[in-house]
């Protein structure tokens, strides 16, 4: 069979296991559509974190990224795990004892304001919708390579699957899909990384491979960082980032993990705190085996691609180089007319562009594996960007159904009314991620790794605040909260959009002005640090929380009686 | 025992199981992976760079680790203070 056939084979065979879970697990109830019915295991609820969390980012170009930044990605592995840490530590047994919907109920019940709920529905929709746009894109670029579509009609069949049990389902339907997605994704992920690491180093096991040696007897490290050096790229295993920056960024992508109102959500879903505890570890258990998997195929794509292309006769190319050409994705330059692909760090010399985010999809076919297991990828990133876009869309239906409709302008609305405005929301929703899908705003891939930036910026210190510090008032989280978004808003649009200084091209030119010498990326970590300082301040000159209120705090405290979630 | 000083010494013990979990997370990444990243990488760990493996790797296996250990301590700390029923 080719390819092709595989392909089409194993996509339509994920698909219609998605649709069937769907229809089995349709919402009945508000209470199923935002939390599942609250029932859910700690196994099925760690999986579905696992996938709701790993996306197109992960799945596709996080390893691409590392393979051709080496060190310098050590940002997102740490700090697309070490998040999970501060979310089982400091957040998910408090949230899941509170026992509310979404994050916003959270900001307004604990800090007793109807304007703290609204700046937090402000940054909930901002993070989510920046988000679930690269998601769609995803789908739209799996699609056009694989299955030979446009990106256009690749993103509308991703929109409909989506909306099928998103829509039908609310979470109760997303949780078991996403349970689903997530073997599928790690099978896909890991079957080409095994057999990728076997062939180099004859260690099945990729996560050791990557530290094994070669054919040749050389460490591929060793080696990797040799071709490097020659080619006239920094270290692999050094980088070229400085350490403030790497600080600065994975402490970003740390706490604004945990603060992702999709991620924490998920929390809400099961039954006790003990089980809130466990799912975290669960979560980042099944995460890990992809995370640490990730750089192992950075180091193998790096090397095949080096080994396959550098120095080689252009006529000689195999043939996923010119498929990869034709989608504009991979180019090749022949500028001093040798007919030689000159590969190098210099750019005037330079012949070869690689998108960074072919290196996944690309790296089975340039491994020369068998044609079902390239099929197997292409499945895989679709049912990472389609998990983790349905997560998405969940969040921005409940803002709007529960905390905007419910909670602010029609209290008085039925159950029923509630759960048809959360349906005709996750449409919406659906509509506008699908049209960014097609025609991304230039910033799409840039905002989302912002994304981090602004959830830590916004939500982590008023939660963390809410918890552990009884005292901390409604001023002080509003002030901090709104300061903090509002400067990290501030620092990307001047240092990665330019638009105080002549937009886009100036952008380049502006690195030296960074503050602290911290990245666009990084910068999340400082914004945090003075919603901190703002909340504080604020606080102290202004009044006490209510007694009540207080006593709230008491409670979440301790895991015993965490009861339903309710309104 | 009053019922608000059990909570108070639940709460207390909690926040040093936090603690001392937190200052392994920060030591494993921050530290090992980013601030004595060079210092490490002189000394190598099979093919790694010790540094470099930390912030690739060990990290990681340490950070679920960290989980985990989390949950145990709890889940005895939630009995030994009688939360651990519904």
């Amino acid at each position: 069979m080719t390819v092709q056939i595989w392909t089409y084979s194993i996509v339509a065979l994920t698909f219609a296991l998605y649709i069937g879970i769907a229809i089995w697990s349709r919402a009945g109830s508000t209470k199923e559509f935002y939390v599942a019915g609250g029932g859910v295991s700690p196994l099925a609820n760690g999986m579905a974190t696992a996938a709701d969390w790993m996306s197109a980012a992960s799945f596709i170009s996080m390893a691409g990224l590392i393979s051709f930044i080496g060190y310098d990605g050590s940002v997102y592995l740490m700090g697309w795990t070490g998040g999970y840490v501060l979310l089982a530590l400091l957040l998910a047994p408090y949230l899941r004892k509170f026992g509310k919907f979404t994050v916003p109920d959270f900001i307004g019940e604990r800090y007793y304001s109807k304007t703290a709920r609204l700046v937090a529905v402000f940054c909930a929709l901002l993070v989510s919708f920046t988000y679930v746009a690269g998601q769609m894109r995803g789908v739209g670029v799996v699609f056009s390579r694989f299955l030979e579509v446009d990106i256009t009609t690749g993103v509308i069949i991703g929109m409909i699957i989506v909306l099928f049990y998103a829509v039908l389902g609310g979470m109760k339907g997303i949780t078991y899909t996403q349970v689903a997605q997530y073997c599928v994704l790690i099978f896909a992920f890991m079957v080409p990384a095994i057999f990728i690491s076997f062939q180099m180093t004859g260690n099945p096991i990729p996560q050791l491979g990557m530290g094994g040696k070669g054919a040749d007897g050389m460490y591929l490290l060793e080696k990797l960082n040799g071709l490097s050096t020659e080619l006239g790229f920094a270290e692999y295993t050094s980088g070229s980032k400085s350490k403030m920056d790497i600080f600065a960024i994975t402490a970003a992508l740390m706490v604004g993990t945990a603060g992702l109102p999709h991620v924490i959500v998920r929390f809400f879903t099961v039954k006790k705190v003990k089980d809130a505890r466990k799912s975290a570890g669960l979560a980042l258990l099944l995460i890990a085996i992809l995370y640490t998997a990730a750089p192992a195929v950075a180091v193998f794509a790096r090397l095949n691609l080096i080994n396959t292309v550098s120095g080689q006769p252009y006529a000689q190319m195999p043939g996923w180089f010119s498929n990869w050409e034709s989608t504009g994705l991979l180019g090749f330059n022949d500028k001093n007319g040798d007919g030689l692909i000159q590969y190098s760090a210099n750019a005037m010399l330079n012949e070869l562009t690689v998108d960074r985010d072919i290196m996944v999809l690309a790296n089975p076919e340039i491994a020369n594996l068998p044609a079902w297991v390239i099929a197997l990828v292409a499945a895989g990133g679709l049912a990472a960007a389609l998990s983790t876009a349905a997560g998405l869309l969940l969040v921005i239906s409940s803002s709007v159904s529960h905390d905007l409709v419910k909670n602010v302008f029609k209290p008085d609305i039925s159950d029923k009314q509630e759960l048809l405005v959360a349906r005709l929301s996750a449409v919406g929703a659906v509509v506008v991620a699908g049209y960014f899908g097609i025609n991304p705003p230039g910033f799409v891939a840039a905002v989302v790794a912002l994304a981090f930036g602004l959830a830590a910026a916004s939500f982590f210190p008023a939660i963390i605040l809410g918890i552990f510090y009884k005292k901390m008032n409604k001023e002080g989280a509003i002030a901090g909260m709104i300061v903090g978004i509002g400067l990290m808003l501030f620092y990307m649009l001047k240092f990665k959009f330019g638009i105080f200084d002549g937009g886009k091209t100036a952008v380049a030119g502006l690195s030296k002005d960074w503050w602290f010498g911290i990245s666009p990326e990084g910068f999340g970590f400082i914004a945090m640090l003075v919603n901190f300082a703002v909340s504080l301040t604020i606080n102290a000159v202004t009044p006490e929380p209510p007694g009540e209120v207080q006593e709230i705090v008491e409670t979440i405290r301790i895991p015993s009686g965490a009861g339903e979630a309710t309104h | 025992m009053s019922k608000s000083d059990n909570a108070k010494k639940y709460w207390k013990e909690n926040l040093r199981y936090v603690t001392i979990l937190l200052s392994i997370w920060f030591s494993v990444s921050f530290l090992a992976g980013v601030v004595l990243k060079d210092f490490l990488d002189q000394y190598s760990f099979g093919g790694f760079p010790l540094g470099f493996w930390f912030a690739q790797q060990g990290s990681i296996y340490v950070f679920v680790i960290l989980i985990f250990v989390y949950v145990r301590w709890m889940n005895k700390l939630d009995k030994k203070y009688n939360y651990d029923k519904d």
